[in-house]
């Protein structure tokens, strides 16, 4: 059909717009992601697109079936399942058994998000949700990491476990940095941590890569610098002064900062503009809590690595840092809000 | 069926679906969360539940007249408590290994808010045999819930239904299902798909008002 140029056109404001929109911003992660998630098929070679593959399907299939007819379409457009399929599945390690990375992704959607009222409304980040509930239901799953520096067509025999099933993992394992740091005091190199060498989750490992995609999001603007900027410069100025007192036993502060999900964490999970901070004073707040969570967890917890949980306890307190520190309204005496 | 024969029955049925009192009411959470962790844990906690609400129903419509008004609820407290010791003491000669692992939550059904809402809210205005009959029928519900609950966290939490494996060797198991945040989550679906259902009925009975209003 054809449409007529209209003559007069009667619009209400806003008259400027921007061209940020959901599904744009979500693009951008997937974008920014693509390097790590790259670099995961590098080490980890056919298990990454088993393992991220069945997280995705689970997460995109939760969330439609899930969503109302009507909004069918457009909760698929906007990228979000997707991205928190992708999100959840680089958390995972590489010999995870399909099945259990599939029920991953249908938890982090269902019980992470869609439960919530969908997009917007869940109060922790969906992805993390489904991997705290796999780290609680199977942890020798979820802790037994294969070495990345096999070949790229090697079928780790766990992918293929048959649903509920598991079998123990007869192939090369290897503990991560942090565990090797925290159970038998070994720093693994800095450069193995850069670059990505190491075993691990498969986007975790290398630290250049998931920078490199935290520029661009700072560049095309979606992601709020004051968010991983106070995660990074907590934990290292946190680790330094904890070095001061025992620098055998506490690791070093640019070790602390590229081993482990920290990154990952940091630059793509606590940045979610859902489940941060809104005010400036909020989100430094929020960051140096995760940084301070993340050392305490990994230095004083039972467990090597806490991002996880460092990120969900702050999102619990997100609707409270905002509530505190809104700013003052223009013309209004401060604590005069109302 | 008579009139009498009718009520009984609806004052039996309703404790079991349209005022269940886990899934409708929201009541006894404290050990529908702490003891559901296998199925044979859960059934014996719904019939010690079942046997104090019985007999202290039946005490309290029995003695309402003598009751006073202003010290009711520490007589209800009274006669709910002689019965939690003696089902605490039957458990203990009777099962002593379920026994030691309901542990403090046999005592606490004193504390259960259902056991002591029914007094207040039925037993205590109505005759001996509807209170016997609502008792028994809100205890049933409670059974039911229990034993729901019970059964999924211990079929994904051990692969086994009372003990006996069901999926073999293989099965791997979830372990968050017996641990407290599967309690909350089974609990939080299985009250997500009643109140759906509720949801449903309503919606259907709604539509049918209305074509009967438009037809007539």
């Amino acid at each position: 059909m054809k449409q007529r140029d209209p003559e007069l056109l009667l619009q209400h404001a806003p008259f400027l717009r921007q061209g940020m929109t959901t599904p744009t911003a979500m693009g951008d992660v997937l974008i920014a992601l693509t390097p790590a998630t790259l670099a995961g098929l590098w080490y980890f070679g056919i298990s990454a697109v088993l393992v991220i593959g069945a997280s995705i399907a689970g997460a995109v299939l939760t969330e439609i079936s899930f969503s109302g007819t009507e909004r069918r379409g457009e909760s698929l457009l906007d990228g979000s399942g997707l991205l928190t399929g992708l999100l959840l599945g680089l958390t995972l390690p590489p010999g995870l058994p399909m099945w259990m990375a599939f029920l991953g992704g249908v938890i982090a959607l269902g019980l992470g998000k869609v439960i919530w009222g969908g997009l917007g409304n869940n109060l922790f980040n969906p992805a993390l949700v489904g991997r705290a509930f796999l780290l609680a239901t199977f942890p020798i799953a979820m802790t037994t990491w294969t070495t990345p520096d096999e070949a790229f067509w090697t079928f780790r025999a766990t992918n293929f476990d048959i649903p509920f099933t598991y079998t123990e993992i007869d192939g090369l394992t290897a503990a991560t940095p942090l565990g090797l740091m925290k159970f038998d005091q070994q720093a693994t190199p800095l450069s193995n941590l850069f670059m990505g060498s190491t075993s691990g989750s498969l986007g975790e490992t290398s630290g250049l890569l998931l920078i490199l995609g935290g520029i661009y999001l700072y560049f095309r603007r979606d992601l709020d610098w004051r968010i991983p900027v106070s995660i990074l410069l907590t934990v290292l100025v946190f680790s330094a002064i904890l070095g001061l007192f025992d620098s055998e036993r506490f690791p070093a502060p640019l070790f602390s900062v590229f081993s482990g999900g920290l990154l990952l964490g940091a630059i793509y999970m606590a940045t979610d503009p859902v489940t941060s901070p809104t005010t400036p004073v909020g989100t430094w707040i929020f960051g140096i809590g995760i940084g301070l969570l993340i050392v305490l967890i990994r230095v004083f917890g039972g467990m090597p690595e806490g991002v996880m949980y460092a990120i969900l306890l702050m999102n619990a307190a997100t609707p409270l840092i905002d509530r505190f520190t809104q700013p003052r309204v223009f013309g209004h005496l401060r604590g005069d809000n109302d | 069926m008579t009139e009498s024969e009718n009520r009984d029955y609806n004052e039996f049925i309703k404790g079991i679906w349209r005022d269940n009192p886990v899934f409708v009411q929201v009541l006894g959470m404290c050990p529908m969360l702490a003891v559901t962790n296998s199925a044979i844990n859960a059934i014996a906690m719904g019939g010690a539940t079942l046997f104090v609400l019985v007999g202290s129903s039946f005490l309290v419509a029995a003695f309402k007249k003598l009751i006073p008004k202003q010290v009711r609820i520490s007589c209800f407290i009274i006669i709910i408590a002689t019965f939690v010791t003696v089902a605490d003491y039957t458990l203990l000669a009777l099962v002593p290994g379920v026994h030691k692992e309901l542990g403090a939550f046999i005592p606490l059904i004193v504390a259960n808010c259902m056991i002591l809402g029914r007094q207040e809210a039925f037993a205590s205005k109505n005759t001996v045999r509807l209170s016997v009959m609502d008792a028994l029928g809100m205890s049933t519900g409670f059974v039911i819930a229990l034993f729901t609950l019970g059964a999924v966290r211990e079929i994904l939490g051990a692969g086994s239904l009372f003990g006996i494996s069901l999926f073999g060797a293989a099965w791997e198991p979830w372990v968050i299902m017996i641990l407290p945040p599967g309690g909350f989550l089974t609990l939080g679906l299985i009250l997500l798909v009643f109140n759906w259902m509720t949801h449903r009925k309503q919606m259907f009975m709604e539509k049918v008002a209305e074509a009967q209003r438009s037809g007539s």
